[in-house]
C-alpha cells in the first residue's frame, strides 16, 4: 500500500521535475557572461574566443544544446565548475551534507522556539503574553538573514569572544571526522571524538541560530492556531473534567494533537530555509551548496548553478513525499491521495 | 467600505493595540515614501560632508564611506523600496489571483496548467530563483520587480484557487448561472470580489517579503545599481564597516527594513482579524 | 522496538555526555601551531596547474609554491625596509648555472634536484614542461611569448642535466620570463603516465595532482574551502623554509577576515578594503606591509574608436575633470601613489610616472565646448564589479564631477567573469580599470596597453603609428640613451593623446601577526611561503 502511494506520488512529480529541468536550462543559458571568453584566457583575441566557443559547442542552436544537456544528465554528468575546477556532481555531493546539517539544526531551533512560543500564546489568547509572543516571533522574520548573521558575529565573536571564529564547519586546526553521513555532529559522535564534536557544535551554533530565527514566526503562528482549535475540543474538556492537571492536559494531550498541522508547515519552512540559507552560508563561510551556487552565479559559472537548482528541485519533491508519508504515519485517519 | 465594516474595524483596532500600531506605522511609511525625497536635508546621492562621521546634530544618522548623509539616504530609499515592493505585489496579486480563481472555478485543463506552472516555480528555493532571474535578465528595477512577482506567484494561485473552488458550488454562484450569466462574468463579478479581502491579507505579508528579497539580492550584488539609495544596498555596504566600528551605516537602513517588514506583517495579521476573525492564527 | 522520541533523546544525551568526557586539548598541538601559518582570503584557487585552462590568480600562488622554475629573482630592500624581489638579479633555482650567448642560453641543472615522488629532475622534464607551456594556448602561451619563447624547437635537451633555449630574436625579456610563474618544471614521467590519447598533456590529472619539485607538497585540497601545504623536507633549491605547514582558508566576508586577523585567529590576509588596512596599521596590533605594485596603474579609459571619446579634446576635458585628490582619499584612504599633477613633459624614463593633469573644472568645461558639445552628452561608465571596493567610489566621484561639466553618466557594474568579455568587445565608451605587467619595463607596459596591435589590454583601441614606432624601438634598443629617449617619446604622446588617464599606482597591502617574518613582495602579488617563518 505504501509503495503504491510512493509510486503514485513520484509519477505525479514527473511533470514538475521535467519543468525544473527545462527552466534550469533556459535560465542558465540566459545568464550573462561568456564561458568561452573565460576559458580562452585573459589575453585571447576575438578569434581565439570564437574557437573555444565552437569547441564547447556554445555556438550551436538552443535546441541542439538542450539535447546535449539531457544526454549529459542521463549520464550523471553535471558539467565542470570553472571556479573550483571540479565536476559539479562531486562538488554538490561533497557540500550537500554541510547545508543539510545547518538547515536541520536551524529547523530544530525554530521548531523548539516556535512551538514553545505558540503554545504559550495559545494558553491565554489575546492576553499580553499572546501579543508579546506574536511580536517576538514576527521580529525574527523582519530582519534580513544576512544582517542577523553579521550582528551575531559582531556581538558574540568580535566583542564577547564567546563564539568561535566564523571559519566554516570546523576550527582550522581540526580535521574532519571519518565520513559516515557527512554530518560532522553525528560522525564525530560515532567516532567517539569529543574534541571534534565540540568544535563542530561551536561552529554551527551561530549560523543555525541566525537561520532559525527566521523560521520561528510561521511555526509559532501555526502552533498557536492549532492549539487554540484543539484546546476547545471535546476530548480536552473531558480530560479536564476528569481532573487531570493543566500541565498534563496541555503537554501530553493538547500539544501532541496540535502538532499535526505543524508537521506540514515544517516542510514548507524547510524549503524556505534552504533558500535563506544561501545568504547565511556566505556570511559564515559555510561550505554548503548555497554559497557554492551564489559564487558560481556571480562568476557566471553556470554549470554549478544548473546542478544546484536541479538538486534542489529533486530534493524538494522527495521532501514533500516524505512529509506526506510522515503525516500518514502520525495520523492514519488522513487519506493520502495519490 | 460600508459604515458597518468601518465600525467593525474600529472595534477590532481598539481591542488590539498592536494592529493599531501597525496601521499607524504604515501611514508613516507611506508618507515617507511619498513626501520623503522632497523633505530630506541633503541630496541622497551627492557627498554632503566628510566621510564616516558618526551621528551628530547635522547628520542624525552619520555619513557613509563617500560622505553621503545616511539619514537622507534612508528616507529617500523608502520610495524605491516600497515602490518596488508594491509594484511586484500588485503584479502578482493581479495575475496570481486571476489565474488561481480561474483554476478553482473552471477546473479541468485550466486547473492542471496553472497548477503545473505553480508547482514548477515552487520546486526552486524561491530566493535562488529570484537570483537566477535577476542575473539572467540584468539587475534593473524592472527585473527585480518581475523576479519578486514570479517567485510569489504560486502562493497567490494556491490561496485563490482554494477559495474559488470552495465557492464554486455556492448558492449565489448557482443562482448566477441559472440567470444565464456566463462563466467569465461569474469569475469577475461573483468570485473575485469575495476573494479580495483574503487576498489583501496575503498582499500585506508579501510586501514584507518583497522588501527583504530585494535586500538579499543587493547583498549579493544583484540589486539596484548605484548610486540609487536602497536599504538593502546600504546594509551590504555597511556590513564590512561594522567590524571597524562604523555601526551607523548598516544599522539605520537595517532598522528601516525591519520596521517596514514588521509593519506589513502586523498589518497582515490585523487585516485578517478585520476581514475574517475565524481565521485568526 | 519502536524508535520513538524518548529513545532518540536518551541516546543522544548519552553519546553527548560520553563525548564531553573525552580528554581536552593536547599540548603537542601548541608546538605545531608555531610552525603553521593560517592564511585567509576571499577567492579560492581552482587548480594547482598554472597551465590549466582558466586557472585563476590564486592558482598561481599554489603553483608557485608547489613547483620550481629554472631560475628565480634575487631580493633587495624597498624604501620601507621590506623584502622586495629584485628584477635585475637572476638567481639559480633548478638550474645551478647558465651560459648566456647572443642567440641562446644553456642551463646546467642541479644534480641533486628531485621531484616530490623521488625521481630526479632531468632536462627531458624541462623540455616537456616548456613544450606544454607553449602548446596549450591561452594565458601560459601568451606569457611565454612575451619573452619570445614561442616554438618547441627552441627547447633543446643537450644531455640529462644540460638544457638549451635557442632564441628567435634578441629580447631582453627572455631571461626574466623564465622566472615568472608560468615556466614550471613538471615531472614529465609521472604526468605522461596519467595522460591519455585525448589529453596528451595530462591537463585533467595535473589540475589536482601537482607533480613538481617545489618546497611544499599538497597535503589536502577541499576545492572552494581550503588548501593545506606541507613542507617538502627533501627540497634542495634554497634554504629550508621556516614553516612546516601552511593552511589557506577561504572566508568570503571581508569583515570576518578582518575580525579573524584582529583576534589572532588568522595569521595573514591580503584582500581587505583599503580602509581596513589603514585602520589596522594605525592600531599597531598587526603588521601591515604596503608595497606599490610595480608597473601597474588604475586608470580611466576612453574608447578611441567609437563613441564620443574619439575626440581628443573631449578626452582631455575628462582628464581635467577627474577629482584626483578625492579619489585618493575616499577610494584609497591614501593607500596608493598618486599619478597626477606631474611635469608637462616626461623628465625620466621611469614608469609609472604622474601625468600632467590636475582637477580643473573650468578648463574641463572649456574643452567640452571646444570639442563641440555645448549641451554636454550622455554616456555610460563601466567597471568590474569584482573589484567594486575600489572601483565603485572612483566611479561615483567621477560621475559627480563629469555631471558638473555637462557629461551625464549612467554607471554600469559588470559582473566579474563578464568583465573580460566586455573588454574584449571594446565597445564600452568609458571605463575605469587596472592593468599591470609582470615584467617591470615601461615598453612592456606600453606594448600591451598602447600599441596598435590592439591586444585585449589596449582596452581603448588606441592606434597611433608614431606611438608604435617608438614602442618598437624601445623594446629592442641596445643603447641606454636611445632606450630612454624612446620611452620619454611615447610617454609624451600618451599625455598628448590621453586615451587613458592614470589615477594612481596601487599598493599591495598585506596584514599579518607581529610574529610573522620573511614576507617578500613578488611581482605576481601572491604569497611565497618559502621565505616565511614565525617567531614565538
Amino acid at each position: 500500500m505504501m509503495l503504491a502511494v510512493i509510486a503514485g506520488r513520484l509519477a505525479a512529480a514527473l511533470p514538475t521535475l521535467a519543468g525544473v529541468v527545462v527552466v534550469t536550462f533556459l535560465l542558465t543559458r540566459a545568464l550573462p557572461g561568456d564561458p568561452a571568453a573565460y576559458f580562452a584566457g585573459p589575453a585571447a583575441t576575438r578569434e581565439a574566443v570564437e574557437q573555444i566557443r565552437a569547441q564547447l559547442g556554445l555556438d550551436r542552436s538552443l535546441g541542439v544544446q538542450f539535447l546535449g544537456y539531457l544526454r549529459e544528465l542521463a549520464r550523471g554528468d553535471l558539467g565542470l565548475s570553472i571556479t573550483t575546477g571540479q565536476p559539479v556532481l562531486s562538488d554538490i555531493v561533497a557540500r550537500l551534507p554541510a547545508s543539510a546539517e545547518l538547515t536541520l539544526l536551524a529547523l530544530l531551533f525554530a521548531a523548539l522556539a516556535g512551538i514553545s512560543l505558540g503554545a504559550l500564546a495559545a494558553l491565554r489568547p489575546n492576553g499580553w503574553l499572546d501579543n508579546l509572543c506574536r511580536v517576538i516571533a514576527t521580529l525574527g522574520v523582519c530582519l534580513p538573514a544576512f544582517f542577523t548573521g553579521l550582528l551575531l558575529i559582531y556581538v558574540f565573536y568580535y566583542l564577547l569572544g564567546w563564539a568561535p571564529a566564523p571559519l566554516g564547519r570546523l576550527d582550522a586546526f581540526a580535521a574532519p571526522p571519518p565520513h559516515v553521513t557527512g554530518f560532522f555532529l553525528i560522525d564525530s559522535l560515532l567516532a567517539g571524538d569529543g574534541e571534534t564534536f565540540r568544535s563542530a557544535l561551536a561552529q554551527i551554533l551561530l549560523p543555525a541560530l541566525s537561520l532559525g530565527i527566521f523560521a520561528v514566526a510561521p511555526i509559532a503562528r501555526i502552533t498557536r492556531g492549532s492549539m487554540l482549535a484543539v484546546m476547545s475540543s471535546d476530548f480536552i474538556r473531558a480530560a479536564r473534567a476528569h481532573g487531570l492537571s493543566a500541565r498534563t492536559v496541555v503537554i501530553a494531550y493538547a500539544l501532541r494533537n496540535a502538532l499535526l498541522p505543524v508537521v506540514t508547515t515544517l516542510g514548507m519552512v524547510f524549503s524556505f530555509l534552504l533558500g535563506a540559507n544561501v545568504l547565511i552560508e556566505k556570511v559564515f563561510a559555510w561550505p554548503g551548496i548555497g554559497s557554492y551556487a551564489v559564487e558560481a552565479l556571480i562568476a557566471s559559472d553556470y554549470a554549478p548553478v544548473q546542478g544546484f537548482v536541479m538538486t534542489m528541485g529533486f530534493l524538494y519533491v522527495l521532501l514533500n513525499l516524505a512529509i506526506d508519508l510522515l503525516y500518514r504515519v502520525i495520523d492514519p485517519r488522513m487519506e493520502v491521495t495519490g | 467600505m460600508s459604515a458597518a465594516s468601518l465600525a467593525h474595524a474600529r472595534h477590532v483596532l481598539s481591542g488590539n493595540p498592536v494592529t493599531a500600531l501597525a496601521f499607524g506605522l504604515f501611514a508613516l511609511l507611506a508618507g515617507t515614501a511619498i513626501l520623503g525625497p522632497a523633505l530630506v536635508p541633503f541630496d541622497p546621492i551627492a557627498a554632503a560632508g566628510p566621510a564616516l562621521q558618526p551621528p551628530s546634530a547635522r547628520h542624525p544618522f552619520g555619513t557613509d564611506a563617500i560622505g553621503r548623509d545616511v539619514f537622507s539616504r534612508v528616507i529617500a530609499a523608502a520610495r524605491l523600496d516600497l515602490g518596488m515592493a508594491f509594484a511586484a505585489v500588485a503584479i502578482v496579486f493581479a495575475c496570481g489571483t486571476l489565474a488561481g480563481a480561474a483554476a478553482g472555478l473552471f477546473g479541468g485543463w485550466t486547473d492542471r496548467i496553472v497548477g503545473r506552472l505553480a508547482d514548477t516555480i515552487m520546486a526552486f528555493p524561491l530566493f535562488v530563483l529570484a537570483m537566477g532571474i535577476v542575473a539572467a535578465l540584468g539587475n534593473t528595477v524592472t527585473n527585480i520587480v518581475i523576479a519578486t512577482a514570479v517567485v510569489n506567484f504560486p502562493l497567490y494561485v494556491r490561496i485563490a484557487r482554494t477559495e474559488a473552488s470552495t465557492r464554486r458550488g455556492a448558492g449565489y454562484v448557482e443562482a448566477a448561472r441559472l440567470s444565464g450569466y456566463g462563466e467569465a462574468h461569474i469569475l469577475f463579478r461573483e468570485i473575485l470580489p469575495n476573494l479580495l479581502p483574503i487576498m489583501m491579507v496575503q498582499v500585506s505579508l508579501t510586501l514584507g517579503y518583497a522588501i527583504l528579497n530585494c535586500a538579499g539580492l543587493s547583498f549579493i550584488g544583484l540589486g539596484v545599481r548605484p548610486p540609487a539609495p536602497e536599504w538593502g544596498i546600504m546594509v551590504a555596504e555597511g556590513a564590512s564597516a561594522i567590524i571597524s566600528g562604523e555601526w551607523w551605516i548598516a544599522l539605520f537602513p537595517g532598522l528601516a527594513l525591519m520596521i517596514a517588514v514588521f509593519t506589513f506583517n502586523l498589518l497582515g495579521d490585523g487585516l485578517r482579524d478585520i476581514v475574517d476573525p475565524r481565521r485568526r492564527t | 522496538m519502536t524508535i520513538d522520541r524518548r529513545l532518540v533523546l536518551k541516546g543522544t544525551a548519552a553519546a553527548g555526555a560520553a563525548a564531553l568526557a573525552a580528554p581536552p586539548f593536547r599540548p603537542a598541538a601548541a608546538q605545531s601551531r608555531r610552525e603553521t601559518l593560517l592564511m585567509v582570503s576571499e577567492n579560492p584557487p581552482n587548480s594547482t596547474d598554472i597551465h590549466g585552462v582558466g586557472a585563476n590568480r590564486p592558482a598561481y600562488e599554489a603553483s608557485w609554491n608547489l613547483y620550481d622554475r629554472l631560475l628565480t629573482f634575487g631580493v633587495k630592500k624597498d624604501s620601507n625596509g621590506n623584502d622586495h624581489y629584485d628584477y635585475e638579479t637572476l638567481l639559480p633555482e633548478l638550474a645551478e648555472e647558465w651560459d648566456l650567448r647572443p642567440m641562446s642560453v644553456t642551463f646546467k641543472l642541479r644534480r641533486d634536484a628531485r621531484f616530490q615522488d623521488g625521481t630526479p629532475v632531468t632536462a627531458a622534464d624541462v623540455k616537456w614542461s616548456f613544450d606544454r607551456a607553449v602548446s596549450v594556448g591561452g594565458f601560459p602561451t601568451f606569457q611565454m611569448g612575451a619573452g619570445s619563447l614561442e616554438k618547441r624547437e627552441q627547447f633543446v635537451v643537450v644531455d640529462d642535466h644540460t638544457f638549451r633555449v635557442d632564441f628567435l630574436r634578441r629580447d631582453k625579456l627572455t631571461m626574466p620570463d623564465l622566472g615568472v610563474p608560468v615556466p614550471v618544471i613538471i615531472n614529465a614521467g609521472l604526468a605522461r603516465r596519467n595522460a591519455t590519447e585525448q589529453d596528451p598533456w595530462a591537463m585533467t590529472w595535473l589540475r589536482s595532482n601537482p607533480a613538481g619539485s617545489g618546497a611544499y607538497r599538497l597535503e589536502r585540497w577541499v576545492p572552494g574551502q581550503e588548501m593545506v601545504f606541507a613542507r617538502n623536507d627533501a627540497w634542495t633549491q634554497g634554504p629550508r623554509p621556516g614553516l612546516a605547514r601552511v593552511i589557506w582558508r577561504i572566508v568570503p566576508q571581508s569583515g570576518n577576515r578582518r575580525a579573524l586577523l584582529e583576534r589572532g585567529d588568522a595569521d595573514l590576509g591580503f584582500d581587505l578594503p583599503p580602509k581596513d588596512f589603514q585602520e589596522l596599521r594605525a592600531s599597531r596590533r598587526l603588521k601591515v606591509i604596503s608595497t606599490p605594485v610595480e608597473n601597474a596603474l588604475q586608470y580611466i579609459g576612453m574608447n578611441c574608436e567609437r563613441g564620443p571619446f574619439t575626440n581628443v579634446k573631449l578626452r582631455q576635458a575628462v582628464a581635467f575633470a577627474v577629482p584626483y585628490q578625492r579619489i585618493m582619499e575616499q577610494a584609497l584612504f591614501g593607500q596608493a601613489i598618486p599619478m597626477f599633477g606631474g611635469p608637462a613633459q616626461p623628465e625620466t624614463a621611469a614608469w609609472p610616472q604622474p601625468s600632467p593633469f590636475t582637477t580643473d573644472l573650468a578648463r574641463a568645461r572649456a574643452l567640452v565646448a571646444e570639442a563641440g558639445f555645448p549641451n554636454g552628452l550622455d554616456t555610460t561608465l563601466s567597471f568590474d564589479l569584482g573589484l567594486a571596493t575600489v572601483n565603485e567610489p572612483i566611479s561615483l566621484a567621477l560621475a559627480e564631477n563629469l555631471a558638473a561639466i555637462g557629461i551625464r553618466v549612467t554607471i554600469n557594474k559588470v559582473p566579474g567573469a563578464n568583465w573580460r568579455n566586455e573588454l574584449l568587445k571594446k565597445e564600452m565608451p568609458l571605463i575605469t580599470n587596472t592593468f599591470g605587467g609582470w615584467l617591470n619595463y615601461p615598453d612592456y607596459f606600453f606594448y600591451w596597453a598602447y600599441h596598435g596591435q590592439n591586444a585585449v589590454f589596449n582596452s581603448m583601441s588606441y592606434r597611433n603609428p608614431q606611438m608604435d614606432a617608438l614602442i618598437d624601438r624601445s623594446r629592442f634598443a641596445e643603447d641606454r640613451a636611445e632606450y630612454e629617449a624612446a620611452v620619454k617619446g611615447f610617454v609624451a604622446i600618451a599625455w598628448a593623446d590621453v586615451p587613458r588617464i592614470p589615477l594612481f599606482q596601487p599598493n599591495l597591502n598585506v596584514a599579518m601577526q607581529q610574529s610573522i617574518q620573511g614576507y617578500r613582495y613578488w611581482f605576481h602579488r601572491q604569497l611565497d611561503y618559502r621565505t616565511l617563518s614565525k617567531t614565538a
